[in-house]
């Protein structure tokens, strides 16, 4: 029968030994060989756009990558989305809802108006462009409605 | 309750339960929001509900879990909390930055990283506040003249859960690397260390409640916590698959959060058997409803409810959907909201002398909330099922598939105020035991000695 002396070195052992074995991943995963999300095109826009984002939680309505609110739309890809259904007027759209002093209401779901200024608004837009070339390991084939992969075929 | 310092838990609890009934208002502005009226958005929009929804329970929680520790600590270590006055410090000073950080989300004043809003500024003063409140517990802990599992587990999970807040203050350019660490703090917290404090709290209540012998809870206590990171810490892979890192995550992260739900499985399966094994029939019968209650609810929370859309093959479509909110719910209810409720349930007839072991309205507080959860799961696994469907596989248009999802959102309203009816029946039993008083003591060792 399992001792408490026993049950405790597994606690301590297990926890050191999946610890080593994360921080070892991390450390390899996060190498630049393995960069899947092209951090040399990290432009000034780019971090001037994500500061934006983070600074009116965007991220509280909106998913990106996936990760959100589940409120209001992916915008991993959403240029290209966009895109389609303009006529390759994506960045313009984007800028416009951002630039606007009321609130966009696709189907009565309100967005707040953000009032940007157009180098805001581009800042927003340079970001959305990085996070589009990131390699998310198939999850870009399977948003809605029509991912880049999938427009490409 | 044994030291009169362990009366201070009970105003911690008392924040957590003001917080939590915050928290409710909020989700059901989140909850209509959804179904189509969003009346308040200009004074509340969406981004700040959710804010203030996920914060809150992020608070109440910790005070509760403070609170815990502030009642088990210096009864498990033997000896007064080194000092009553900081800890009201640290209770005020708690509060404080709560009240500002909420405040400040109605002003778009937060950082906008999911679950970890609350501005760098006040960043800071929460580890600071954190400091003081650790500082508390190890020097009672130090000072006491007994070290016990129970006790070093609980202040293990308290301590590891401050330490992990500091990855999520490091500032990224790349939202890549931004995610990849802010998962350090939130999956680490909730499916790591928050289990350690979880069952820190569960082998308290078993020890006081079923009699059986601190040294076969404890033995048991220190597999559950290894199965948690053993799974735990490399599953935190499964946040990694979709966000642009190394595909080695699929694997890695598949593997073991797919073995995740055996640390609930065996907290179940532990709370069960110490139950039946008990010969002490303590008569405090709500705290043993919701302490068994905490761990099988859990076990289908977090266990069986994180396990069905785990796999990165399922994650692949589910990943950003309501399916997450719907696992999220029932797993932080039953892990974490309900091992709360346990614990106060279990200290405030010794901390006020009242004891209401067993009322109809403590029963019917935990029956009504419990069914009032697990519908509002439903309703959220419905409408996150129809989801993927609908947007991922028939690739309709996001905001089309939303208004279809509307009538899900009616009924989890209509569950959620089922659930807002038994949390309601519970804060009204908790305050019907008026506040704590030195007198519970010689009341509680008059029964002990009966």
């Amino acid at each position: 029968m399992l001792s408490k002396k026993q049950a405790r070195a597994f606690f301590l052992g297990g926890t050191v030994v999946t610890f080593l074995i994360f921080i070892g991943l991390t450390v390899f995963s996060l190498g630049e060989a393995q960069d899947q999300s092209h951090s040399e095109n990290i432009t000034e826009a780019v971090v001037r756009g994500k500061k934006l984002w983070d600074s009116n939680n965007c991220m509280g309505c909106h998913t990106i990558m996936g990760e959100g609110g589940y409120y209001a739309p992916e915008l991993t890809k959403v240029i290209d989305r966009l895109n389609i259904r303009y006529d390759g007027a994506g960045k313009e759209v984007i800028k416009s809802i951002l630039k606007s002093p009321t609130p966009w209401e696709p189907h009565g779901r309100k967005m707040v108006a953000y009032n940007m200024s157009e180098e805001e608004a581009s800042d927003i837009v340079a970001f959305f462009d990085w996070i589009d070339d990131i390699d998310l390991n198939g999850f870009e084939t399977v948003i809605s409605p029509l991912a880049k992969d999938k427009t490409n075929n | 309750m044994k030291y009169k310092s362990q009366k201070v838990a009970y105003w911690f609890f008392a924040l957590s339960m003001l917080l939590l009934s915050l928290q409710l208002i909020y989700g059901l502005i989140m909850g209509f929001a959804h179904a189509g009226m969003d009346g308040l958005h200009e004074f509340i929009p969406f981004n700040t509900a959710k804010a203030v929804h996920t914060n809150l329970l992020v608070v109440w929680l910790l005070s509760g879990f403070m609170g815990a520790a502030y009642y088990i600590i210096p009864e498990e270590a033997q000896h007064e909390l080194v000092s009553v006055k900081l800890a009201y410090v640290q209770l005020i000073s708690l509060a404080l930055v709560g009240v500002a950080a909420i405040v400040g989300y109605h002003f778009n004043y937060w950082e906008g990283r999911k679950f970890l809003e609350i501005p760098r500024p006040l960043d800071y003063l929460v580890v600071v506040n954190v400091l003081l409140f650790m500082g508390l517990i190890l020097m009672t802990l130090f000072k006491g003249k007994r070290k016990t599992t129970t006790a070093l587990v609980l202040t293990m999970g308290l301590l590891f859960a401050a330490l992990l807040y500091l990855p999520g203050m490091i500032h990224f350019d790349s939202q890549v690397l931004d995610s990849f660490f802010r998962w350090w703090v939130v999956h680490l917290w909730v499916e790591g260390v928050w289990e350690l404090i979880m069952g820190g709290i569960l082998s308290f209540l078993l020890i006081k409640l079923t009699g059986v012998d601190r040294e076969v809870i404890e033995k048991w206590l220190y597999v559950i916590v290894g199965l948690t990171f053993l799974s735990g810490i490399l599953g935190t892979g499964h946040h990694y698959y979709y966000i642009g890192v190394n595909k080695i995550w699929l694997i890695v992260g598949g593997i073991f959060s797919a073995l995740e739900p055996l640390a609930f499985l065996a907290m179940a399966l532990f709370a069960v058997n110490m139950y039946r094994k008990g010969e002490k029939k303590h008569p405090n019968k709500t705290a043993l409803l919701w302490t068994i209650g905490s761990a099988i609810v859990s076990f289908v929370g977090a266990g069986l409810l994180g396990f069905a859309h785990t796999l990165p093959q399922t994650n692949l479509y589910t990943h950003g959907t309501i399916v997450t909110a719907m696992h999220g719910h029932l797993a932080f209810w039953g892990a974490y909201a309900m091992i709360v409720f346990a614990i106060i349930s279990y200290a405030l007839p010794n901390m006020t002398g009242r004891k209401f072991y067993d009322t109809s309205r403590g029963r019917m507080a935990f029956w009504i909330s419990n069914i009032g959860m697990i519908g509002m799961t439903v309703a959220f696994g419905v409408a996150g099922v129809a989801q993927v469907y609908m947007e991922r596989k028939m690739k309709m248009d996001f905001m089309t598939v939303q208004k279809d999802l509307e009538v899900h959102f009616w009924v989890l309203i209509i569950m959620a105020t089922m659930f807002i009816v038994g949390i309601t029946l519970y804060i009204i039993e908790f305050f019907k035991h008026g506040q704590p008083n030195d007198e519970a003591l010689e009341i509680n060792e008059f029964i002990e000695n009966q």
